[in-house]
């Protein structure tokens, strides 16, 4: 029995494998530019689901409650365990997505070390397509200011308190509210919201093709709700803050 | 019709290489680009003039030798090799800019020419089957549905002429070496070295510093054979699949 393993049982086995390196199989497949790409592709989706339930959370801002549907909201959000645990997961996909996008890009510089003198404009490709790392740029940008601003502020920073049937909130709806009424921060919210459109608009088909989902009978319906979710997305975020502002 | 043509001359690899002028007079309509730079460096020739070197054969379309980069575009402004791209395609007074394959895979030989050895090498890392013993089998022995065997041929159609690295942004080999995996995959002969053969290749093409694909689609919008970006999708596949299960460690 133990020599039936040593025989090769398949032709295959008699094919050379070339990857003779110290690496583990798995550490070898992730640090390919194949597996690189499918971890971009895998954190982007992720990223995705959690702009839908942030999304889901935002919009309670525009209820004309004096923000206590979010208030309530944003209180279950930062003590629920499993939300808890969830965030960590999300923070590390943050740095992931981040730290592999510039390691992409690095080696993508090396592999044309000349460029041309002639650039082919927007003829085969997208703008946005080509540009992932500048829209991925403002958008980290954006992130760093707004974490400041709520995400800190709602974990570490003194912010006023409002008390509902008799239990205790932080008053984030404050927060926001004077935030919201900023031009600049408002501004700067509906510029990076352009950009996530952008990203999301290549980024979102992209991450599929990169995963190997690429079939005439689903393609329609990733374009689809690829477009859907650019658009819609961006948009709804962008709107709160500049009907609070117009309030 | 006259052409003002601004091509990289490079005299060798260690050269920096700069682009020169040139002014070609009595171009017609009818000619192919190629047969334009004839035209020039028949009359640098006379000048005792070091011609303007560039790869080409079979001027068919069928061969792929031919690389250039024309005006911001491999093989120029029509989606074909630059043989088959015909000066009716350039208005009388352009100045069109030639310049050779950008990659740091596809090193500069001598002006437009470059070696896209690098491309020989994945192949021989895997882009073949190995028919070890036996006889010529009957040529309609093995049955493969049709559909199949239409996809495996439109993969198939792939001369290597490197115009999806030129085009690429990031100098990336993915249509190339998915059309290569694909056609193989696709078929029955391609089965028992089917997994090894991704995961060898894609290995090659990391090694030999051709970029990641981001999936901006330029490579194919300018593949003169229409290789399509599905054939990306199938190595993604591919290559996954084998990373998992392959018997390779």
């Amino acid at each position: 029995m133990i020599l039936l393993w040593n025989v090769p049982l398949v032709a295959s086995d008699y094919y050379t494998f070339n990857q003779a390196n110290h690496m583990s199989w798995f550490t070898n497949a992730m640090s390919s530019s194949i597996g690189k790409k499918v971890l971009m592709a895998l954190t982007g989706l992720f990223l995705v689901t959690f702009l839908i339930v942030h999304l889901s959370g935002n919009l309670q801002l525009l209820l004309n409650d004096g923000g206590k549907a979010f208030n309530i909201y944003a209180k279950f959000m930062t003590t629920n365990p499993v939300i808890k645990a969830t965030s960590y997961l999300l923070y590390a996909t943050f740095i992931v997505h981040i730290v592999w996008a510039l390691i992409i890009t690095v080696g993508n510089k090396k592999a044309r070390p000349t460029g041309y003198a002639v650039q082919p404009g927007n003829v085969s490709s997208t703008w946005s397509s080509k540009n992932m790392g500048l829209l991925g740029t403002i958008i980290l940008v954006f992130l760093v200011i707004h974490l400041k601003q709520f995400w800190y502020e709602m974990h570490w920073g003194g912010i006023p308190t409002a008390n509902y049937d008799g239990m205790e909130y932080n008053d984030l709806y404050a927060v926001v509210n004077v935030a919201f009424h900023e031009l600049w921060y408002v501004v700067l919210y509906t510029i990076s919201m352009m950009a996530l459109m952008f990203h999301l608009n290549h980024g979102f088909k992209s991450a599929f093709q990169s995963l190997g989902a690429n079939h005439p009978k689903y393609n329609p319906l990733i374009k689809g709700v690829g477009f859907i979710i650019a658009i819609v997305i961006p948009a709804l975020f962008a709107a709160i803050p500049i009907i609070m502002y117009m309030k | 019709m006259k052409i003002k043509l601004k091509v990289w001359r490079q005299k060798n690899q260690q050269d920096k290489g700069g682009f020169k002028a040139y002014d070609v007079d009595d171009v017609s309509d009818d000619m192919s680009f190629l047969e334009m730079f004839d035209v020039l460096n028949e009359q640098l020739v006379k000048k005792n003039e070091d011609p303007i070197h560039f790869d080409h054969d079979c001027r068919e379309g069928i061969c792929g030798a031919c690389s250039m980069y024309i005006n911001g575009r491999p093989h120029g402004p029509e989606q074909t090799t630059t043989c088959q791209l015909h000066m009716r395609s350039f208005k009388d007074g352009d100045t069109i800019t030639v310049e050779p394959w950008r990659a740091k895979a596809f090193p500069v030989i001598k002006d437009l020419v470059v070696d896209r050895g690098a491309f020989d090498r994945i192949i021989q890392s895997g882009g073949y089957v190995s028919v070890n013993t036996g006889g010529v089998p009957d040529a309609n022995d093995i049955p493969i549905p049709k559909k199949i065997a239409d996809h495996a041929f439109d993969s198939a159609t792939c001369i290597g002429c490197g115009a999806c690295v030129a085009a690429c942004k990031n100098s990336s080999a993915m249509l190339f070496v998915s059309a290569k995996v694909s056609q193989l995959a696709m078929l029955p002969q391609g089965q028992v070295e089917r997994k090894t053969r991704a995961e060898n290749m894609v290995s090659q093409m990391d090694d030999e510093g051709f970029g990641s694909c981001s999936n901006t689609g330029a490579c194919e919008a300018e593949c003169p054979k229409g290789i399509s970006l599905e054939n990306i999708a199938r190595l993604n596949r591919e290559y996954l699949n084998a990373k998992v299960t392959s018997d390779n460690i």
